[in-house]
């Protein structure tokens, strides 16, 4: 038992627990809350496979970015001051059989295909040169049609929101 | 101190690549019981971004431990910049179906026209 084993336990707790709640609380503004910690377990468990570039850019875009976005959107379409912020649920129970079954299976897989004895490959020491230098090479057309995506998605989001009339 | 850490977590198995992946798997199953069940649009949203975040560890976890090199992790990366992309656009078109049903319940929202 070493300390990577107990850091990567308390990622994964921190992790899917804070998913449960986002998916079992009832009240919106936990959810999103939770939705934090999620994401921040998520940035701990790339630090743990030596991903250091994507835990930071998991902690700028999706705590900085998409978290707030998601927050903007639960105070703009919920009467948050008229106490009005529970939400219902639809079908739990064939969704919770489908969902276990659907864990259930690909734990049992993942487990019995790499469960023993694999060792991670050879450690670099920064990510973030290679990454980019093969986001200019080999990945330089995807990287551009992201980009022209990314630009798209703006205007065309400043366009529907905008109110009419 | 240590040894105090080895008794106290000494039963849980030393961390492996299936680990990583069943962490995912769980992220997984909860993004899509999320999606199924909540009616609240922005919720559904969220289901969908702990989808897209299970796909990333899977990503990373792989070019950490099956030789992949970078290349899961650029993937990642892509992921990350198509998910604020979506996040943005599905805000938008769940503040406009605010706007003209005053309701963002998918159950409630059944016409693309008035």
């Amino acid at each position: 038992m070493e300390l990577f084993d107990i850091v990567f336990y308390f990622f994964a707790i921190v992790t899917v627990g804070s998913a449960s709640v986002v998916v079992f609380s009832r009240n919106i503004m936990y959810a999103a809350f939770s939705l934090l910690f999620t994401f921040f377990g998520a940035a701990g468990i790339y630090v743990l496979l030596h991903a250091d570039f994507l835990a930071v850019t998991q902690v700028l875009i999706y705590v900085g970015g998409i978290l707030i976005l998601i927050l903007f959107g639960v105070m703009l379409t919920n009467r948050v001051v008229n106490v009005d912020i529970k939400t219902g649920t639809l079908q739990t129970v064939p969704a919770a059989v489908l969902v276990a079954v659907i864990a259930g299976s690909l734990s049992g897989v993942f487990y019995s295909t790499w469960g023993t004895g694999d060792t991670p490959s050879s450690d670099a020491l920064t990510t973030t040169p290679a990454i980019g230098e093969m986001l200019m090479t080999a990945y330089l057309l995807p990287f551009e049609i992201a980009s022209v995506v990314l630009l798209v998605a703006l205007v065309g989001a400043a366009m529907i929101a905008r109110r009419k009339g | 101190m240590d040894s105090f850490f080895k008794e106290l977590f000494g039963w849980l198995p030393h961390v492996q690549l299936a680990h990583f992946l069943i962490v995912s798997a769980l992220l997984f199953s909860l993004g899509i019981y999320g999606i199924v069940t909540r009616k609240n649009a922005i919720l559904v949203l969220m289901g969908v971004e702990l989808v897209l975040n299970s796909a990333n560890i899977n990503f990373v976890a792989f070019s950490r431990y099956g030789g992949l090199n970078l290349d899961g992790q650029v993937a990642a990366v892509f992921v990350i910049i198509l998910a604020a992309a979506e996040a943005a656009i599905a805000l938008a078109i769940v503040l406009n179906i605010y706007h003209r049903f005053q309701t963002v319940n998918v159950d409630e929202i059944s016409s693309l026209k008035e």
